[in-house]
């Protein structure tokens, strides 16, 4: 019995640059074009099977693949933060396959991508942010069916989202969604932040960045082309709101950002800090301090 | 009056067969604003293909079927794009079923259920929606308290109402009803027609009810058409019809069913 | 004092250097070869090559060794990498009717030409554990037919004869199949692509599927018209070549369940025929899947839509196990943010409700 052979183990060895074959990657950049071309429209793609499993930031690596070059800078943040587990497995991923440089500063990378959070730096012209969405249909959980979804945003039926932000209101006094808040792009296309928190719907309003939305299991790309509107759903009387936290970050002192809760000891000692760990570093260099620094 | 009105809606020649069986052949009649036309016959007659047919939820095999917009021009339904055919179904049209089931959300509130359709026509404030169904759960009987409930927790003669709410809200001009009171029971079912009856004469609404069930035929509608086999048998004021019947199939059925 | 966490890369270094660690075991005991796996495990390596979805015994073994006999995870491993492979054609389709048989079995008729060929199978033997298997005991010289050359008709082809049977879909009408690893998946879908994401599903999610029309939720009355196991020639068609050329042999299990139908407004009284086809020995799967084929043919049947089988798109959005086991576990991942504003939704809430005055403890009093 011949065990596995040199040639082989060169081939299993060695990958294209970004792990992608190039047609695969012209698959998807035809895709990616189509989304800009239609903002907030859910283009089917044939997504393929990564090295990561389904669900852990397949589309979003695809979309990075397919568009990352040479001379890219690369930052990729998980719940905002660069040094969580995923996070630091698709950077090591990249790293590997392209030999780009990668950064956690959110000025200085040219594609970030990202999973649960819009960075709280503002982003500029030229910038692409990409998102891994895992479940990139809004009236998914209104409807099951994708035959009738489709139907659905063709001929712009979206009376059913209104009535799950009104069945919130009449329970609760207020809509109870907190994140993947459903937005409107471009007065046309419902679409599905993925699973930021609602806080950061205002930041893809306008952006000057590209964003884009890649659902790997889902096979579906969308994007948000630059300076483009983005509404979050709401009633004249009932309008969007964010969330507000009570207290400023505890290291940084920064109080107009999304705050992480962290346990400290077993007796119920909580303190808040920034979830985008770089903006908190990076105010800190620059002097700011929490309470916990005062 | 109906002489110098145009019809409303003109169906000519429908034929709707299900592989070699008949739905209903060449059915042709003109409804007239504020008309109801009742359709009667026994079961399997044809009556609910027709209705599905001419509210465009099921495609017809044969014939065509025009619809005077609001604008007064009367347009081909087949020639219209789904896009156009939806927005009339929610907003010109309501479709009332047997099962109320059938045609309401069971999985969110009565002020939901009934506010559905102004949301859909792009109505975004909440209080005056809210209002709005508040309202309309009055016109149809149902306590203000009940709002925020379920249909689940309603019962069968509330839910019907629920689903007749749901679909006027939006002042439809035109109204399909298939056996609206069929599942209720009897002293239930006088009180809905009680209330349709004022309704239709209320909103000056036209409509087309399906029923089995003559008396229906009686309060409701000024025409009726009977239907046997998948064909219209006879066609005339409802009176007429009932009182002084002409084919041999509608003197057997009246004379049978209209005891009382 | 507290300090944000850091160091997850050391962290996941280290992980993963215990995994290797524990995937080898106890260093006394010999260290396991593809050879083995691929001679004495060879249908767990069927199965990662059927729902791999890449025929390759040696790098199937070499899966299974990685995902330390985790099927799943072995065919994760043969999926990611055979999606890295380019795409040179596509063969002709194969003709089973020309298998080099090893086993063939009928339920439908007691005998037919060819004979029922039993086979390497589980079946008849005592589900009874063997102590001397454990002990290493060297197995009976078994007897074996002599190969033969001559093709065995199949079950179908008898059936048909007779007009008894649905004709089988003609490769004519679509001479290029749908792709559903180049193409996105759209509902509704062709029979063809329809039958590639079920010869990829998993097992244990068709095999309840199959199951459970036959326990009355989409019943089909079906038969076990034919089963067969064998080798299969590839061929594919060379633009210059005037002839098919042949590629190599591949084992496939072929299941051709015959159901009872009793004609609609467009078929005639007949059995219609539902159809699996698999990778190497895979007997379970190909029953299954010719189960659930045939359910998920309702609608072209024009049969009531009433059970979970028949739903195309229940079943085939949650048939691929990579995609199934990749968003459940994505649930170990980190949720921080959606969790704190959850978090602070219900806080908000429970403060709400007590500032009306509706606490539950007064409620309760
Ligand atoms: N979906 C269907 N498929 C086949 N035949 C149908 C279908 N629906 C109705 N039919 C047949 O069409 C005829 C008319 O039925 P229907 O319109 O339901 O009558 P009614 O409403 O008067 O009881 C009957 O013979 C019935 O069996
Ligand atoms: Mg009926
Ligand atoms: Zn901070």
């Amino acid at each position: 019995m011949n065990s596995l052979d040199a040639g082989r183990e060169q081939v299993i060895a060695t990958y294209n640059f970004a792990y992608l074959d190039e047609q695969t990657k012209r698959m998807i950049r035809r895709a990616i074009l189509k989304s800009i071309a239609v903002p907030g429209y859910q283009v089917p793609f044939a997504s393929r099977e990564m090295p990561m499993p389904y669900g852990w930031g397949t589309g979003g690596v695809q979309v990075t693949a397919a568009i990352i070059g040479p001379d890219d800078r690369l930052k990729v943040i998980d719940q905002g933060a660069d040094d969580t587990t995923n996070a630091i497995s698709i950077r090591k991923f990249f790293e590997r396959t392209t030999g780009v440089e990668t950064t956690t500063l959110t000025a200085d990378a040219s594609i970030i991508q990202t999973r649960h959070r819009i960075p709280e730096t503002p982003l500029t012209a030229g910038q692409i942010l990409v998102f891994q969405v895992p479940i990139p249909e809004p009236l998914r959980f209104l409807e099951p069916r994708e035959t009738e979804t489709r139907t659905m945003h063709a001929l712009e039926e979206y009376g059913v989202m209104h009535v799950k932000l009104y069945e919130d209101i009449a329970r609760h006094g207020h809509i109870a969604t907190t994140y993947a808040y459903p937005v409107k792009v471009e007065g046309r296309y419902v679409t599905d932040p993925s699973p930021t928190p609602k806080f950061d719907n205002p930041k893809m309003h306008r952006n000057p960045a590209l964003q884009l939305f890649g659902a790997g299991r889902e096979m579906r790309i969308y994007a948000i082309p630059p300076w483009t509107e983005v509404v979050s759903l709401d009633f004249e009387d009932h309008p969007f709101e964010v969330q507000a936290f009570e207290r400023p970050c505890a290291l940084c002192g920064a109080d107009d950002v999304f705050l992480d809760e962290v346990i400290t000891d077993d007796r119920g000692g909580r303190m808040f800090v920034c979830s985008d760990t770089d903006h908190c570093n990076t105010r800190q260099a620059e002097g700011h301090a929490g309470e916990q620094e005062a | 009056m109906q002489d110098n009105d145009p019809p409303l809606m003109r169906v000519v020649n429908l034929t709707h067969m299900y592989g070699d069986r008949i739905g209903c052949r060449d059915v042709s009649f003109d409804l007239y604003p504020g008309e109801v036309l009742a359709v009667v016959g026994e079961s399997g007659s044809g009556k609910t293909t027709l209705l599905n047919c001419v509210s465009g939820r099921q495609q017809c095999s044969a014939g065509t079927i025009s619809y005077r917009m609001r604008d007064r021009r009367l347009q081909d339904l087949n020639a219209m794009s789904e896009a156009e055919r939806r927005f009339l179904m929610r907003t010109d049209w309501g479709f009332v079923h047997q099962n109320p089931a059938d045609g309401l959300r069971m999985n969110v509130s009565a002020g939901a259920n009934v506010g559905e359709r102004l949301m859909a026509v792009g109505q975004r404030h909440y209080g005056r929606i809210r209002e709005t169904a508040d309202d309309w759960l009055g016109r149809v009987e149902i306590g203000h308290d009940r709002i925020d409930d379920r249909p689940g927790t309603f019962s069968g003669g509330m839910r019907q109402r629920l689903q007749i709410a749901r679909n006027l809200v939006t002042g439809p001009r035109l109204v399909f009803m298939d056996e609206p009171t069929g599942g209720l029971d009897v002293s239930v079912q006088a009180r809905l027609l009680d209330l349709l009856r004022g309704l239709v004469d209320d909103l000056g609404l036209s409509a087309i009810v399906v029923t089995h069930d003559l008396a229906v035929a009686r309060l409701l509608s000024q025409r009726m058409m009977v239907m046997k086999d998948g064909q219209v048998i006879e066609t005339g004021l409802t009176d007429r019809v009932l009182d002084d019947p002409q084919a041999p199939y509608t003197q057997l059925l009246v004379s049978s069913i209209l005891q009382v | 004092m507290y300090v944000a966490v850091k160091g997850g890369e050391a962290a996941i270094d280290n992980a993963h250097r215990l995994l290797a660690d524990r995937r080898r075991g106890n260093r006394d005991v010999a260290d396991l070869g593809l050879d083995q796996i691929m001679e004495q495990l060879s249908l767990a390596v069927d199965r990662v090559m059927s729902e791999g979805a890449l025929y390759d015994r040696e790098l199937a073994a070499l899966a299974i060794k990685q995902a330390r006999g985790d099927l799943i995870e072995a065919i994760f491993l043969a999926r990611a990498y055979r999606t890295t492979l380019p795409r040179f054609g596509y063969t002709q389709p194969v003709d089973t009717g020309r298998m080099q048989v090893e086993r063939r079995i009928s339920a439908c008729f007691k005998d037919l030409p060819g004979g029922q060929l039993l086979g390497p199978t589980f079946d008849y033997t005592h589900r009874l554990l063997d102590p001397a298997l454990a002990g290493g005991a060297a197995p009976e010289t078994p007897e074996v037919r002599e190969p033969d050359a001559a093709p065995m008709m199949r079950v179908s082809d008898f059936l048909g004869q007779e007009g008894l049977l649905e004709p089988a879909p003609d490769p004519a009408d679509k001479p290029v199949p749908d792709d559903i690893a180049r193409n996105p998946m759209s509902y509704p879908m062709d029979r063809d692509a329809r039958l590639q994401a079920l010869a990829r599903g998993d097992e244990g999610f068709l095999l309840s599927m199959g199951y459970s029309t036959q326990r009355g939720y989409a019943r089909s009355h079906p038969f076990a018209g034919e089963i067969r196991i064998g080798e299969v020639e590839l061929e594919i068609a060379v633009p210059e070549l005037d002839f098919a050329a042949p590629l190599g042999r591949i084992q496939v299990t072929e299941c051709q369940m015959v159901n009872q139908f009793q004609g609609s407004a467009k078929a005639p009284p007949q059995f219609t025929c539902g159809y699996g086809l698999v990778f190497g020995q895979a007997e379970r799967k190909s029953m299954a899947m010719a189960l659930v084929d045939r359910a998920l043919r309702a609608t072209e049947l024009g049969e009531d839509l009433t059970a979970p089988a028949q739903d195309e798109e229940f079943v085939i959005a949650h048939s691929d196990n990579v995609q199934a086991t990749g968003f459940v576990e994505h649930l170990k991942l980190p949720h921080y943010v959606d969790f704190q504003s959850e978090l602070n939704l219900v806080r908000q809430m429970r403060a709400e409700v007590e500032a009306r005055g509706e606490t539950h403890q007064e409620a309760a009093e």
